[in-house]
């Protein structure tokens, strides 16, 4: 069974279509990146995966059912910015997921219990490369020591799905390497399966063994609210060698079109 | 030479500046009281400084004949206690409502209208009815407070939570957080330190409920010993209890700062 299954999926605002006839499906353990112009609905499609929007029809599945229409545990997010809480150490931060369901009522842990999840929590912040900062707060870190702090603490709630909106969006580009790195081992060793949106061809074809490029295949320059944006390519990475200049070009034209 | 608006003074020269402008005033005074004295030693309306420190030591340190109480200290410990009661309640209030309502659309939906209604209703003009309601006793000072100062904490509140971003309220969901425990982990630790601005915000106005109450209806009290005095145009005493309450101020302004900085150093850190 797939992961993630869209039939005959439609977004609209009002009058205005953002996606139409999405009909797609991921299995378990794929890295779905995500590019296109802005304004072609990539961020509305990873917010419908997360439940922050609908689907205004069709159907959107999460292993086989209906996938609920508010945030919740089986989908984890790194968002480009204010991904982590600011009043609590990196430790805490990290520790959160498992304090929450430790005590429903007060989502703090005590004990015993509270020494597992720090121990828990101190081995993933090792896999992330932040073991010397458990105790600093997030305003201390670099930014992209933040994006791990926030990698570390979507993934300690194994999430059936990780969503990732430009995570590395707003870092230099050595510390993005750094990250490409870390993302792809983090999805080997824990089998993940990963949606990515990224504004950088290059990097979706790093990252991705799937890469969707979201574009109108119809459009209109009087009213470009008119036709959905689909997935106009859907490209088993391994399998080719990316066409990246002429992708470029087209994203280039949709979005002079769409005024971005 | 560079132009005005990029010279910057050095640390000492800003000191010297900034107390410059004290040292005038007390130059000033000092003068014009010398002056009015010399033309009527009995003068009361600019005693001279030795007239005022008489004046506290007999207030300060003097047990009143009457009633067998250090004057300056039972008005200081009568005040600052139903400041502290109405600005303790006021903040307790205030955060309970701001966080409902920066928390919850529903709640909000239905009390930001009434918050933002009491809010513009002048506190002084309904000290009658308190006076009324709850008689002339510290109730009805402490209720000046509370109603003077409450919409406009929870409003703050109200307004810092909202300021929140998204994402960290998804996140917390995406790391199975309900409601209740969004408002706990992460609304209401975020909005501490603001409760602590908006608290140093209010006390301008508190002082100004509390000395008005007092002036009113009361029998100790900062602000009912100056306008007792007022009476008899005792200057010596008045100057100094205004420049007492003014220090009172500043001490508890500090304080909350202090502390704001050693128990959030996140939210100073953001701030910045």
């Amino acid at each position: 069974m797939p992961i993630i299954e869209l039939k005959n999926v439609w977004k609209e605002y009002g009058r205005e279509v953002v996606l139409e006839r999405l009909n797609v499906r991921v299995e378990e353990g794929e890295f779905v990146t995500i590019v296109g112009a802005s304004g072609c609905g990539k961020t509305t499609f990873l917010k419908m995966l997360l439940g922050t929007e609908q689907a205004t029809r069709g159907h959107l599945l999460l292993d086989g059912s209906t996938i609920p229409g508010e945030p919740d545990g089986s989908r984890g997010i790194v968002f480009q910015r204010y991904s982590v809480m600011p009043h609590l150490t990196v430790e805490r931060n990290v520790m959160l997921a498992g304090e929450l369901a430790a005590n429903r009522f007060l989502g703090i842990a005590f004990g015993a219990q509270r020494q597992a999840l720090r121990e828990e929590a101190r081995q993933m912040l090792e896999q992330v490369g932040l073991a010397d900062a458990t105790d600093k707060y997030p305003h201390e870190l670099s930014g992209g020591m933040q994006q791990r702090l926030a990698l570390a603490q979507a993934l300690i709630k194994r999430p059936r799905i990780l969503l990732l909106d430009e995570p590395f969006g707003a870092l230099d580009p050595g510390i993005r390497r750094d990250m490409h790195e870390l993302v792809l081992s983090l999805w080997r060793s824990q089998k993940l399966t990963v949606f990515m949106i990224t504004h950088d061809l290059e990097e979706g074809f790093l990252l991705g063994t799937r890469l969707w490029v979201f574009d109108k295949t119809r459009l209109d320059v009087q009213a470009p609210g008119a036709y959905g944006a689909r997935i106009t390519y859907d490209l088993p990475v391994e399998k080719t060698s990316p066409p990246l200049a002429s992708l470029n070009a087209q994203l280039a034209d949709t979005a002079r079109v769409l005024g971005h | 030479m560079k132009k005005l608006i990029n010279r910057q003074p050095s640390k000492l020269t800003a000191v010297v500046l900034g107390l410059l402008p004290f040292a005038l005033l007390l130059l000033l005074y000092l003068s014009a009281s010398g002056a009015r004295l010399a033309e009527n030693p009995d003068d009361r309306l600019l005693p001279a400084f030795s007239t005022m420190a008489e004046s506290i030591e007999r207030l300060a340190f003097e047990p009143n004949r009457r009633t067998g109480e250090y004057v300056l200290w039972a008005d200081t410990r009568a005040s600052l206690q139903r400041l502290g009661i109405g600005v303790g309640l006021a903040a307790l209030v205030g955060l309970v409502f701001g966080v409902a309502n920066g928390a919850v659309p529903y709640i909000r939906a239905t009390l930001s209208p009434l918050v933002t209604g009491l809010s513009l209703v002048p506190p002084m003009a309904l000290l009658p009815i308190l006076f009324i309601a709850f008689g002339l006793d510290e109730l009805s000072k402490v209720m000046l407070i509370l109603i003077g100062i409450t919409p406009f904490i929870i409003r703050e509140l109200q307004g810092r939570a909202l300021e929140i971003p998204d994402e960290q309220i998804i996140k917390l969901q995406t790391l199975g957080a309900n409601t209740w425990q969004i408002i706990l982990r992460l609304i209401l630790p975020q909005l501490m330190p603001r409760l602590i601005s908006a608290v140093r915000l209010s006390l301008g106005p508190a002082w100004l409920f509390l000395i008005a109450a007092e002036a009113i209806a009361a029998t100790e009290g900062l602000g009912y010993r100056i306008f007792l005095v007022r009476r008899y145009l005792s200057m010596d005493v008045i100057l100094p209890y205004v420049v007492w309450i003014t220090l009172l101020a500043f001490l508890i302004d500090i304080a909350l700062r202090r502390f704001s900085r050693w128990r959030y150093p996140w939210f100073h850190a953001m701030q910045r």
